[in-house]
């Protein structure tokens, strides 16, 4: 495309086909424990 | 639903709903402001009329088929399809569990939380039958959920050290029997950290936190000990040593900013310089009378500092060097799924905290708050409607978050902010979200660089 690069998988659909599993850290656990990112996360489905 | 926005030189398009970032020219983000949500199949006539005299009306019919074929590709306009999951998944069993191992603390920081470490409650410390009792009451509520979390928090927990290894030394002995996998974190002020701590610390935690605002001049100004003076040497050369001792196991420096040092790259830098490179630092969040509370007239500043950082941040990796700060971390791909983002941490309903008398609450940000006890380990209460209201609170209950572009990033932000500043753990606290959203903007501006060399 002229005008528009698309960069990445744009997959956030798929991702709620096969999520909530559940097996991902508290993101409050983590390092900020005041505020909330949760899109930091790692997805930990196949771990 | 879409957001535009021009970061780092570069026009960017996110689409909500697929989580597509897109780089457009300035072409295509003028030209969206004409498109509606769905697009028509034809460009609208007010874009060619109102944009004909800066570009090309057929530049603009060809960007306009552009546009179209990714709304029919589903990653532009993309339809919002996730509020059945959020109705759903309501009954999740409890996986992660906050420790108030210490209701004390040896620091007296002006901005505590904590009310200086005694959650208003009077210093007390947990002692190692609560600590067990808090481990089976973990395992229980956790149903198949295998990974599962237990942070030391205070407080500041080395005051208690001695009860923190007997209750890692009972979880590990039950992770066995239950087939669980305990993760343990600790937050400290380090002040108290000696070589047998910091071999313990390394060898149990998966993650450490550690307690540091940036410069000395800054932090001491706010971490002070209980004679007033700073903290900073007392526990700087001890961080420095844990990390070097703790190898590729993960740590982060946590600091908070405030009014004093809108500046905070030149903290994070100070870290840096100090050989950390996983550092977060965050906005205090604080009564907005407090003279350090950072308030609405600060944040064109403080989205200054954050296009700064991101520069600085920018230039330590092209030198080939490694830095990472919390609140720029996102993988644009295979980051947590679309239903983890729902409700963001969890508190209430995944994630617990216990005061040291075994009393339960929400989190450790509502302990204290006496509305919000949720039940007590000693008696075996559990309010398991309040549990229901905590998963209820998803991005689709906020009314602020659902129209808001950044809900699938922070997830309806911090109960406990919302409820202490804005009335209701439903409504935005929109200091926190406006300074949330600028991150955001320069997180996803950093990765779409990284990103661009390789895009199709």
């Amino acid at each position: 495309m002229k005008h528009i690069k698309t960069i990445n998988k744009a997959n956030l659909k798929q991702s709620a086909e096969k999520g909530g599993c559940g097996k991902c850290q508290a993101s409050c656990q983590s390092a900020c424990k005041t505020s909330c990112t949760v899109a930091n996360q790692k997805c930990e489905r196949d771990a | 639903m879409i957001h535009k926005f021009k970061q780092n030189g570069m026009y960017i398009l996110l689409d909500v709903n697929s989580g597509g970032v897109h780089i457009i020219d300035e072409l295509t983000y003028d030209l969206l402001d004409y498109v509606s949500d769905p697009p028509a199949e034809e460009c609208p006539q007010a874009a060619i009329e109102a944009l004909s005299g800066k570009y090309p009306a057929a530049d603009l019919r060809e960007c306009y088929a552009e546009l179209y074929s990714l709304y029919k590709d589903k990653i532009l306009f993309s339809e919002d399809d996730y509020e059945k999951y959020a109705l759903s998944a309501v009954a999740s069993p409890v996986k992660a569990m906050c420790l108030l191992i210490a209701q004390d603390c040896n620091l007296r920081c002006e901005y505590c939380f904590a009310g200086k470490g005694d959650y208003g409650k009077g210093r007390t410390l947990m002692d190692f039958e609560t600590g067990k009792k808090a481990i089976d009451f973990l395992i229980q509520k956790s149903a198949n959920r295998r990974n599962l979390e237990l942070d030391f928090f205070g407080g500041e927990p080395l005051m208690n050290f001695n009860v923190v290894k007997q209750i890692v030394e009972y979880a590990r002995e039950q992770e066995k029997l239950h087939d669980k996998n305990f993760r343990f974190t600790i937050t400290t002020n380090g002040t108290l950290l000696s070589d047998d701590k910091i071999e313990f610390i390394n060898k149990e935690m998966y993650n450490v936190v550690l307690s540091v605002d940036g410069r000395k001049c800054v932090n001491d100004r706010m971490r002070k000990r209980v004679d007033g003076k700073g903290s900073y040497d007392l526990f700087m050369p001890k961080f420095k040593k844990l990390v070097e001792k703790r190898g590729d196991k993960e740590y982060y420096v946590r600091g908070t900013y405030t009014k004093y040092n809108m500046d905070f790259t030149e903290d994070i830098l100070s870290l840096y310089d100090e050989g950390f490179d996983q550092i977060s630092i965050e906005p205090v969040m604080a009564d907005p009378n407090e003279p350090y509370a950072l308030t609405a007239a600060d944040l064109p500043r403080i989205f200054e500092e954050y296009e700064k950082l991101s520069d600085k941040i920018k230039e330590i990796r092209a030198n080939g060097k490694f830095i990472n700060f919390f609140h720029f971390m996102l993988d644009l791909d295979q980051g947590p799924c679309a239903i983890k983002r729902l409700r963001g941490c969890g508190c209430g309903n995944e994630y617990v905290a216990i005061s040291p008398d075994g009393d339960i609450y929400p989190c450790h940000q509502f302990v204290g708050i006496d509305e919000y006890k949720m039940g007590s380990l000693n008696d075996g209460t559990f309010d398991t409607e309040m549990k229901m209201d905590f998963a209820r609170a998803h991005v689709y209950s906020k009314p602020e978050c659902r129209k808001c572009w950044a809900k699938f990033y922070c997830s309806g932000g911090c109960n406990a902010n919302n409820y202490i500043y804005a009335g209701d753990i439903h409504n935005a606290y929109k200091l926190s979200c406006d300074i949330e959203k600028k991150r955001l903007e320069c997180a996803i501006a950093l990765k779409a660089e990284k990103l661009l060399d390789t895009a199709e």
